[in-house]
């Protein structure tokens, strides 16, 4: 038997982590008083396969370290334990070790075996503390079977071997069990020589255990992994069975709580999983998008008649216009469907914050409820798995520095208990997330102060109470008094910033004294495409993304000031405008300078308002991203190039760089408009 | 081309060959190591990158990659010369620093010339002009048939141009 093991192994990694993830929130589900039968249950299931793959794969270890975690959860699920804070927090901690000890082994690195010794103790010691009541019990109903002895009836399926198993080492452990032990075997099924399969198996054997000191889950430990590869049949032996002859045959009689093991396995197993980069698709997305390829290849038969018919004319015209229409809906279809492939809920992202307000609350001595909504929208694999990080940096920073202590919270006449909120939904093309807590809410003076110090703004600027939220995103901003390990390194904030800019998306914060804060993330739904309104300069094709589009308006020259003669802006209704010529920053010729000849194109990001000049607007299109960067460098101002339909390649702004080059461009004029729509 | 196989069978086994593509610049022909070259196209329009050096003319879409595209002479400060019927664009494969980012770019050249099979030894280096002209793109000069072919350093060329881009946009 020649079967390479390492093939597997990456699935059980997968399968394993997946398993400490359902652990993991099992455990937490506990810890809120919800005890719930099928909760223990299911983490007991995951400990369960953990266990099994470990010891399949010789990753004794893992193997022994779950055992002991497995004991303590079966006590909880026999009710023989009441599910306390001690023993989950206990359990929670074994989930870490146990993810470590995998990634180590995946890794093929060292075990952390004095982290892993800790633990044990720890399992042992709440195991220990009572083991003695349960074992006194355990004994007693063992005494009152009063077992003679042990007969196992096994009877491997023929492909037992196959998948790994071998029959002969389960009966060396078996009968390593007692001293003393009778095994027959039975050999009726093996066919004629030149018919054996040499890797099946044809053999069962009837082994009788002798001597009352095996408990009868010994016996199905041994078996443990074989359990749905073979009837097994165990039964206690009264002295006079002891010498039954093999002739004697069993009927198909099971224990009702082998099959339930059986189920376990079978559960866990239907759960198996491909390697770490590839995607699990909904089978309907897939059956979806095998429907629009259908339609899509009829409408193409029929498009292609037209041009086989010799004699074209204009009574073909509707029919082609229809054809093309249709080409063009399910064009789109398509194209969706297949964007929808990659979409995932944001529950991935989500998932693990339950943990982290649950250690960091302990941490910090704050009591928090965290409530989470609108976990299963979804959006884009690439941007889920980016988001991640400034997602835990924010909540940390809700939690370390929004969030007050309890004792400051009840003098501040709200509940001991802090509520932070983590909130997904779509808004036009976009998906916005929130982070918002009821904490103290961002202290204006403090960030002031510390501008200040730190040189980020002069002594008397002055700030509308956005730009003063907004100065925490600059690098090397932190107003925290004590520098925890967690936040207040001052790296944080900008960093967020940065990775939500680069996926395309924006933060943005808004605070009230006493009340809190809430963190607001915008994300494009998808990275690959982009609805673009196509505007024209001079010769050149500019795209700006229609999200950040507020509104587009023809020039009112009586709106126009100029601050300072130089930097210019527009009153539109109640607020003053940055009006950006484009054509200026980026260093081409327009068709014209006037700003009465063109158009404005009003666009947002980040809070900012700045009215783009433009010559003309050419019409809007969903657009394909293609990176720049790919063969050539990042580009300041934009955020990347498409291919139009005749092939030419246009450009696509970046609003929030382009205003940072706007700013830059502007750093010579006496007035900085920073954060654009000034105060009217 | 069909007889390199044969020339370099003929060849004693000692000497290594480089298959170069040679092209014209303001009178002078370069070359590049053949293996690195994509496709040759005629000039086309392109898309100006706002805010880079002007010798990089922008970009172009080949095959739904956006590729960049740059002006020899305006990369090596010769004298501009309007594009005509036979100014040629050298698509290129250049290697990045590290060697792992493989990155595709287009340089605009009078006119190509012809493939030269040549030993690696007989590729002199050049010799040093002082500060009075930048060799630092230069492998070094080959002569065949009584010409001299500067031999170009493509990697080093084109990389060289990226961080000239990113000077320009840092000042």
């Amino acid at each position: 038997m020649s079967i390479d093991l390492e093939q597997f192994h990456e699935t059980f990694f997968e399968e394993s982590f997946e398993g400490l993830d359902i652990m993991e929130s099992g455990l937490l589900e506990l810890e809120q008083g919800d005890v719930d039968l099928e909760n223990i249950n299911t983490i007991f299931r995951s400990a369960h396969s953990i266990k099994g793959g470990s010891g399949t794969f010789g990753f004794t270890a893992v193997a022994e370290f779950t055992h002991d975690m497995e004991t303590l959860l079966d006590q909880m699920r026999n009710g023989e334990r009441k599910v306390s804070a001690d023993v989950v927090d206990t359990l929670l901690g074994c989930v870490d070790v146990l993810r470590n000890m995998l990634h180590a082994i995946k890794d093929k690195s060292e075990i952390d075996t004095v982290n892993v010794a800790e633990m044990t103790q720890a399992l042992k010691d709440i195991l220990g503390a009572d083991s003695a009541a349960a074992n006194s019990s355990a004994a007693e109903t063992q005494a009152g079977l009063a077992v003679k002895g042990w007969q196992v009836s096994f009877k491997p399926y023929e492909d037992i071997m196959k998948t790994g198993n071998d029959t002969v080492r389960l009966l060396r452990e078996l009968c390593s069990l007692s001293d003393s032990y009778e095994v027959f075997v039975d050999s009726e099924a093996l066919p004629p020589l030149a018919e054996v399969d040499a890797e099946a198996c044809y053999l069962s054997w009837r082994i009788n255990l002798l001597g009352g000191e095996v408990s009868e889950n010994d016996i199905l430990d041994v078996f443990a992994w074989v359990d749905d590869e073979c009837d097994l049949k165990i039964e206690t032996l009264a002295e006079d069975e002891l010498y039954v002859g093999p002739e004697r045959r069993d009927d198909e009689r099971r224990e009702p709580a082998r099959d339930d093991r059986r189920k376990v396995d079978r559960r866990t197993s239907s759960a198996k999983g491909k390697e770490s980069s590839s995607i699990r698709v909904n089978i309907s997305k897939v059956d979806e998008l095998i429907n629009m390829v259908g339609e899509l290849v009829i409408t193409q038969s029929m498009l292609s008649q037209f041009g086989e018919d010799e004699k074209f004319n204009e009574s073909h015209i509707e029919r082609l216009k229809d054809g093309l229409a249709q080409l063009e809906s399910h064009t789109r279809e398509l194209q969706e469907s297949v964007m929808r492939i990659r979409m995932m809920p944001i529950s991935f992202a989500f998932q693990r914050f339950p943990r982290l307000v649950h250690d960091l609350s302990a941490q910090f001595g704050k009591k928090i409820e965290l409530v989470m909504t609108g976990e299963s929208t979804e959006l884009d694999k690439t941007v889920l798995e980016k988001i991640g990080d400034p997602l835990v940096h924010l909540v940390r920073n809700s939690l370390d520095h929004g969030i007050e202590a309890p004792d400051v919270r009840v003098d501040a006449g709200k509940s001991e208990t802090g509520v932070i909120e983590l909130r997904a939904y779509h808004q036009g093309g976009n998906i916005v997330i929130e982070i918002k807590d009821d904490g103290a809410g961002l202290n204006k003076e403090k960030i002031l102060d510390k501008a200040r110090q730190n040189g980020v703004i002069s002594q008397d600027d002055r700030l509308s109470d956005e730009q003063i939220y907004d100065l925490i995103f600059r690098p090397g901003f932190s107003t925290a008094d004590v520098v925890s390990d967690v936040s207040g390194r001052g790296v944080g904030m900008d960093v967020v910033r940065r990775n939500i800019r680069e996926l395309g998306g924006t933060v943005e914060v808004d605070s009230k004294p006493g009340e809190g804060s809430v963190f607001t993330i915008r994300l494009p739904l998808t990275l690959a495409i982009l609805d673009g309104q196509l505007v024209g300069i001079g010769e050149e094709t500019y795209i700006l993304p229609v999200i950040s589009i507020i509104e587009s308006l023809q020039v009112k020259t009586e709106n126009i000031n100029a601050v300072a003669g130089n930097a210019e802006v527009y009153r539109l209704r109640d607020e003053y405008i940055p009006i950006v010529r484009l054509y200026h920053i980026f260093g081409i010729e327009p068709a014209s300078k006037e700003l009465d000849e063109g158009l404005l194109v009003v666009v947002e990001a980040e809070g900012k308002k700045i009215a783009i000049f433009v010559d003309d607007l050419l019409g809007q299109q969903q657009v394909v991203i293609k990176s720049l960067e790919t063969n050539f460098k990042k580009v300041q101002g934009l955020s990347g190039a498409t291919i139009l339909g005749d092939g030419t390649v246009a450009l696509i702004i970046d609003i929030a760089g382009l205003i940072e080059l706007y700013q830059k461009d502007m750093a010579g004029v006496v007035v900085q408009i920073k954060g654009g729509g000034l105060a009217a | 081309m069909s007889d390199t196989a044969e020339d370099l069978s003929q060849q004693e086994g000692n000497k290594e060959y480089k298959e170069l593509l040679t092209f014209f610049l303001a009178g002078e022909e370069y070359g590049v190591d053949i293996l690195r070259v994509q496709e040759i196209k005629g000039w086309d329009s392109v898309t100006n990158i706002p805010n880079t050096p002007e010798y990089i003319r922008g970009v172009i879409n080949i095959r739904g990659s956006i590729v960049p595209i740059i002006d020899m002479r305006l990369r090596f400060n010769l004298e501009k010369k309007e594009y005509d019927a036979t100014t040629v664009v050298i698509v290129l494969n250049v290697k990045g620093k590290s060697g792992k980012t493989d990155r595709t770019m287009g340089v605009v050249v009078d006119a190509v010339s012809d493939v030269y099979n040549i030993p690696i030894d007989d590729v002199k280096a050049s010799p040093d002009f002082g500060t009075a002209v930048d060799t630092e793109f230069v492998t070094g000069l080959a002569t065949i048939d009584q010409k001299m072919i500067i031999v170009l350093d493509i990697d080093h060329m084109l990389n060289a141009a990226e961080l000239a881009v990113i000077e320009k946009i840092a000042e």
